[in-house]
């Protein structure tokens, strides 16, 4: 017979097993915010391939033909699309699973199911938006008749990588925004700056040298970095250093952000 | 392993409430401050915000252990602790301290159609709602038809319930949750919606889950219902157990302790965070039906506030609403300084209800709560002393309320024929 002991603190050993009996309910969560994603919109999917052209095009104006940019022997769209991909997903996971705890509050505040569930399941959502907008590169690069390198078989290596930092970050924004709502306000402030701060309109190798591996720290530069050096090759050589560092900042944040979010969920159901 | 199925042993929930200080600087001196000195400014907000942080005891040392197979309704007033204790048991929240043994696997249902999405057809929403209840896929699958056909809403299947009626609504989510097989079933009050065939459908699928061997926990204000579904009872008075055991006797002390037969509001009860209910006063009680009722309710304001709007809520025992006194026209909304006492005095012209005990709560809408407070206390009415001399029947037959009429009875030719005279008369004219 199934037997459970309450008590306080002392859940973490039925936590990670809990985790696993509610699977299907994660997987209904994701189904759930992909059928309601487009429901009631006029383009309905499309939009997860407007939002990276429009960026694309707008990226490619300013940094490629205003700016006058190096793009290391590649068409520009591809250059800026190779960052565009991994950074929209990791934007878009980023806003959602921060949100997503807030969103689903009735849940919370209702129902027991480990809380770990529901950012995942956002990050989940962002992903299938980010196979789409793969499939429109692959369109860019049949216009350019541009040919991938043998690199690319690294590719599932980085999507991993933007992963885990999408949920990483996702995991301490959701937490701190059940109790600091402000997050609402710094999220889009991020998402903004991040474009920018990333390498995603230029190369990572336009910055001075010394400050480059400082400059890893961001966990995006890394996983940028690694999409064009699979999917253009040649003269996109990996910076490993920058790389490492980048890792290093990925692992870290999604350790801290699973103890942190460990820590503050026994009272989710309290606070939110 | 014994045959219990709930052992619960010294339990308690705390809760930190924030206190807001009065700031009699302004924010415009707030500000300043703030902009001068950051980190003190910080510091000193910090220490302030402690000093005035309370704690709250939800529950105090609840210990109590329910057999396997048992049907045990909680009950208590508003704020006694029924709901953080069924929340602790649902591990929506965790304990502060104290032990809780589950032996069997827990199903809780402490809202109807948690997680519904408005944008999802009744299809969709089975499934995942049932996925939320802890149900696995196949198990959904099984019971789909089952489901649909206890929801009485095949037509809809395939329309988003944004478009349902809040009838249909509740209907599907509770066909849904009735489905549910666990060992334990913990039941918050959900049977407080829907139309009375609904309902009764609802009641008696409880029933049978009770019946059928399952242990289920209940709580409710419908003492009918608690009467009818649980053998045992739990009754809970300010985050302590008061009574426990048979559910007859505690629920009779239930009922003679929230007042019914005094009139008088007990203990101060608190409203919201910013108002404390200090008194409810009925009299006479008992008041002769036909005759007047004056009430009286006093609130303090913890702090600045607005009261909206306030109701009073007059209830049968059968947990049957039969009248409500809405108050918005006499001077709503109301503002309250921080120390104020807010009086609230007034009459019931004439009682019309039919003799028997009654019970009444408030609905109160403010700055910081929209809530029903039941059970708060109770009055009886009287039958009225009888000129004409004939004996009325038993309150039961007589309905909730003694219209006041006229009636006036004559014998005449029979209607049929004299509206044919009429006609005739008419036709005649022509």
């Amino acid at each position: 017979m199934h037997h459970l002991t309450i008590e306080a603190g002392r859940t973490e050993r039925q936590y990670w097993r809990d985790v696993w009996r509610y699977r299907e309910l994660f997987c209904f969560l994701a189904w759930r915010d992909l059928l309601v994603r487009y429901k009631q919109t006029v383009v309905g999917v499309a939009w997860s391939l407007i939002r990276p052209f429009l960026t694309m095009l707008v990226l490619t104006l300013v940094f490629g033909k205003f700016g006058k940019m190096p793009s290391g022997g590649v068409p520009y769209p591809i250059l800026v699309f190779c960052g565009m991909l991994p950074w929209q997903f990791f934007s878009t996971a980023l806003a959602e699973s921060g949100s997503s705890l807030v969103t689903n509050s009735n849940l919370i505040s209702k129902v027991y199911f480990p809380r770990l569930v529901v950012p995942a399941s956002s990050v989940i959502t962002s992903f299938v938006d980010f196979l789409i907008s793969g499939l429109f590169l692959v369109a860019v690069m049949v216009w350019y008749q541009f040919t991938p390198p043998a690199n690319i078989t690294w590719l599932p290596f980085f999507v991993l990588l933007s992963f885990i930092a999408s949920f990483g970050i996702g995991l301490w924004i959701a937490a701190l925004m059940v109790k600091y709502r402000d997050f609402r306000f710094i999220v889009p402030f991020v998402v903004q700056f991040g474009l920018y701060l990333s390498p995603v309109g230029f190369l990572s190798s336009v910055v001075p040298d010394e400050w480059r591996l400082l400059y890893s720290l961001n966990p995006m530069v890394g996983v940028i970095d690694g999409f064009r050096w699979c999917i253009l090759g040649g003269e996109h050589q990996l910076y490993l250093p920058g790389l490492a560092c980048s890792i290093l900042s990925i692992i870290a944040l999604l350790a801290t952000g699973i103890l942190y979010f460990r820590k503050t969920e026994r009272t989710f159901a309290d606070i939110i | 392993m014994n045959d219990s199925a709930i052992t619960v042993q010294n339990l308690s929930k705390r809760y930190t409430i924030g206190r807001q200080t009065a700031n009699g600087d302004g924010l415009r001196h707030a500000f300043d401050a703030m902009l001068r000195n950051p980190f003190a400014w910080l510091r000193e907000r910090n220490r302030a915000r402690r000093a005035t942080r309370e704690d709250f005891w939800a529950l105090k040392d609840v210990s109590f252990e329910i057999k396997r197979g048992d049907a045990v309704a909680i009950i208590g007033r508003n704020g006694a602790g029924k709901s953080t204790l069924l929340k602790i048991l649902s591990r929506i929240t965790e304990p502060t301290e104290g032990r809780i043994d589950l032996h069997g696997r827990v199903a809780s249902l402490l809202e109807v159609g948690t997680g519904f999405h408005q944008e999802l057809t009744g299809r969709e929403n089975i499934y995942l709602n049932g996925a939320i209840l802890g149900m696995t896929h196949a198990e959904i699958r099984r019971k789909f038809d089952e489901i649909v056909a206890f929801s009485e809403i095949e037509k809809f299947l395939d329309t988003p319930v944004k478009r349902y009626s809040s009838g249909m609504y509740v209907r599907l989510a509770f066909a849904v949750a009735a489905h549910l097989e666990p060992e334990i079933l913990i039941v918050d009050e959900v049977l407080a919606v829907g139309d009375a065939n609904f309902q009764r459908k609802c009641l008696g699928k409880m029933e049978e889950v009770a019946h059928g061997g399952r242990t289920v926990l209940f709580v409710s204000h419908n003492m009918p219902a608690v009467q009818a579904l649980c053998s045992q009872a739990i009754y809970l008075q300010a985050g302590s157990i008061r009574g426990a055991g048979d559910a007859e006797p505690i629920i009779g002390q239930y009922l003679a302790e929230t007042g019914s037969a005094q009139g008088q509001f007990a203990a101060p009860l608190a409203i919201g965070t910013d108002l404390t209910l200090t008194a409810l006063e009925l009299s006479p009680n008992p008041v002769e039906n036909g005759q007047p009722l004056e009430f009286a309710i006093t609130f303090r304001a913890e702090r600045a506030t607005v009261l909206n709007e306030l109701s009073v809520l007059i209830y049968s025992l059968q947990n049957t609403r039969v009248a409500s006194l809405d108050l918005r026209s006499c001077g709503m909304p109301l503002e309250a300084t921080a120390g104020q006492a807010i009086l609230v005095r007034g009459e019931i012209n004439s009682m019309l209800l039919v003799e028997g005990e009654y019970r009444v709560g408030l609905f109160v809408s403010g700055k910081s709560v929209l809530e029903n407070f039941l059970d708060l206390t109770g009055f009886t009415v009287r039958a009225r002393r009888n000129p004409t001399g004939y004996a009325p029947y038993p309150a039961i037959y007589r309905g909730v309320v003694e219209l006041p009429f006229t009636a006036d009875l004559q014998c005449r030719a029979t209607l049929r024929s004299s509206a044919t005279a009429q006609v005739a008369a008419l036709v005649g004219d022509r």
